[in-house]
């Protein structure tokens, strides 16, 4: 089973959003990053898959030199090895992405031969653009389901679910696919010291693609008023518990 | 002309058809399966074949295709639902055009200037959206609805062309779940907990407040990934969206990630030891203190209220 698991780095944000004075990105000096749960998901199930069936898992990003450290972290859960496609720090828009992305798939399978699965995240925790795994289906010509917490293997097909209100709605896919997942897909584990150590150790493939024109242009970034409210104190500790009722009865629910 | 992509008639379609209409050209609309009723476009065109029997999103957006080839529109919109992002992007990868997800505004033009968001509501993004058709969803919540009254539209059915690849991603089976009470989506009240809780037994005390109050549990996702609760319970970006009458949110700090869930929620209640949390910044009520402490005492002092 070869299977391959997409992942974008992304600033892990605190209580406040804060931008660069170009209004371009988060001003990340004082940050650190991560993936999308979505992603880290995706990385559980892969790593899961190849512990059950055998073969190898890839997993791929498209960002700065700083992105091998989430390469790293998803092969410290496991992967075996990764591709990291090398920008320049610059945004690329989501039909560039998938586009590239195509491209290092091709590349990869044209020397090892097919994915029979490639996970990505229903959405990018910063752009939440909701398409590149859908695009890169298309590419390929492979079937693709998204919005998914559950996916398992049956036969040579896989069967992915959905969560909708009242239950579970079932899609079977022949392999190879593309799957979206959702976090809640699993429990991700986490990682141990000697699996971080190897992780050190095992082998990220690197290329340079060009930046093609964007055809959803990022203009600026805007904070969204709501923040900087006067929240009134009730109290300090128990005391506050009949001040409390009494905003629940003005509200109506108590 | 705009086509508007309907998935089911309902508040969000009718967001969708305000957002449309804005766009200031004849509005048509796409169904499939059968015609939702809606008011307020020309004409509805619905897609009939056995497939829409179920969702089936590669063939809805063949479906999509054709009607914008056949009809040429200046954009095609649909709710930012899971379902209307997955049939746009559908849409937008067999065209070849870019799709703009979750806008909260647009301006009609060419290149049309959107406004979009990111990181599930905590940000805004300004943008420039080429290519023709114009794709784009719109952020739920967002934007007012457009009351459905008018005319009565005309219906005109279509069979679309489908492949076999087309046909082959469709929902084959639907399991019904166990009746899990009350719904962290719908309930009136929340009562959440995070890390402050310290561990599952914690939550014993947020379980005892929600029932009280007829309301639902929830948490943070430090307390998913410590395994204390499972993630159905997650209030966030990426757990679920709530929006209740009031949200009481007890040992929780505030993440950007964790408010993009309770941004619909009526009025905040944080209970939380640290006076400086970041939470307090978007919250209408704060208890400053040990929820371990507190929450019982208000669970008390209801009790009390209602002569318990
Ligand atoms: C892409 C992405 C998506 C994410 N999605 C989500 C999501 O959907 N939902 C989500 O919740 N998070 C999400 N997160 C994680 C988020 O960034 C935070 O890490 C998380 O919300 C923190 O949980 P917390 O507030 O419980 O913990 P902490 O940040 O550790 O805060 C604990 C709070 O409890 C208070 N406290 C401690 N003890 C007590 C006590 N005894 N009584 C009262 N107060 C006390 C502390 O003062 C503090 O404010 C996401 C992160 C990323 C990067
Ligand atoms: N720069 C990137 N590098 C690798 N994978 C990406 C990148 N951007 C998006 N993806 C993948 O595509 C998914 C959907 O992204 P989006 O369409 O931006 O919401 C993400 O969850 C990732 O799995």
């Amino acid at each position: 089973m070869r299977v391959l698991v997409c992942v974008k780095r992304v600033p892990l944000t605190g209580g406040r959003m804060v931008l660069t004075e170009n209004a371009q990105a988060i001003e990340t000096r004082h940050l650190g990053f991560t993936i999308s749960p979505h992603e880290e998901c995706g990385v559980e199930e892969a790593v899961r898959i190849v512990e059950a069936h055998g073969g190898e898992s890839v997993v791929l990003t498209l960002g700065p030199k700083e992105a091998e450290e989430q390469l790293r972290d998803a092969m410290a859960l496991g992967m075996d090895r990764a591709i990291h496609l090398v920008t320049d720090g610059e945004e690329w828009d989501p039909q560039a992405t998938a586009s590239a992305i195509v491209d290092a798939i091709r590349e990869d399978e044209s020397a090892n031969g097919p994915f029979d699965l490639v996970f990505f995240g229903n959405e990018s925790a910063d752009g939440g653009n909701y398409q590149v795994g859908i695009r890169v289906a298309y590419s390929l010509g492979r079937p693709v389901a998204t919005g998914l917490k559950g996916v398992t293997f049956e036969g040579g097909n896989v069967r992915c679910e959905q969560e909708v209100a009242g239950g579970r709605d079932v899609y079977v896919l022949p392999r190879p696919a593309v799957v979206g997942v959702l976090e809640g897909l699993n429990l991700p584990r986490y990682p141990s010291v000697p699996a971080k150590l190897r992780a050190q150790r095992k082998p990220v493939e690197s290329r340079t693609p060009s930046r093609p024109e964007s055809r959803l242009e990022k203009v600026r970034l805007v904070v969204p008023e709501g923040q900087g409210k006067e929240a009134v104190i009730l109290g300090h500790g128990p005391e506050a518990a009949p001040a409390v009722v009494e905003v629940l009865q003005q509200i109506g629910v108590a | 002309m705009v086509i508007v992509y309907i998935e089911e008639a309902g508040e969000l379609a009718q967001q969708a058809l305000a957002f449309a209409h804005e766009l200031g050209e004849p509005l048509h609309a796409l169904a499939a399966g059968g015609a939702p009723a809606v008011a307020g476009v020309e004409t509805i065109h619905v897609a009939e074949d056995d497939v829409f029997a179920s969702h089936a999103p590669a063939a809805i957006a063949q479906a999509l295709v054709e009607l914008v080839e056949r009809l040429a529109p200046t954009a095609v919109v649909a709710a930012g639902t899971e379902r209307g992002n997955e049939v746009l992007a559908h849409a937008a990868a067999r065209l070849d055009v870019p799709f703009s997800a979750n806008c909260v505004a647009a301006t009609a033009g060419d290149p049309m200037h959107v406004t979009r968001v990111r990181w599930g509501g905590s940000l805004l993004e300004d943008a420039r959206l080429h290519g023709s058709p114009k794709l784009l969803t719109v952020q739920p919540h967002a934007v007012p609805a457009a009351e459905n009254t008018g005319d009565e539209p005309e219906t005109e059915a279509f069979a679309p062309t489908l492949s076999e690849g087309d046909r082959l991603v469709r929902v084959v089976e639907r399991v019904a779940a166990a009746d899990g009470g009350i719904s962290l989506a719908d309930a009136k009240v929340v009562v959440s907990a995070g890390r402050g809780a310290g561990s599952p037994e914690g939550f014993g005390i947020i379980e005892e407040l929600a029932g009280l109050l007829g309301g639902a549990v929830g948490c943070s996702r430090a307390v998913t990934m410590a395994g204390w609760r499972p993630h159905t319970d997650q209030v966030g970006q990426t757990g679920t969206k709530i929006a209740p009458e009031i949200y009481i949110a007890c040992g929780i700090s505030g993440a950007t990630q964790h408010m993009a869930g309770c941004k619909g929620a009526k009025a905040l209640l944080a209970i939380n030891t640290d006076a400086d949390a970041p939470i307090l910044a978007s919250a209408d009520y704060a208890v400053i203190g040990d929820l371990h402490e507190v929450v019982p005492a208000v669970s008390a002092e209801l009790r009390k209220a209602r002569g318990d």
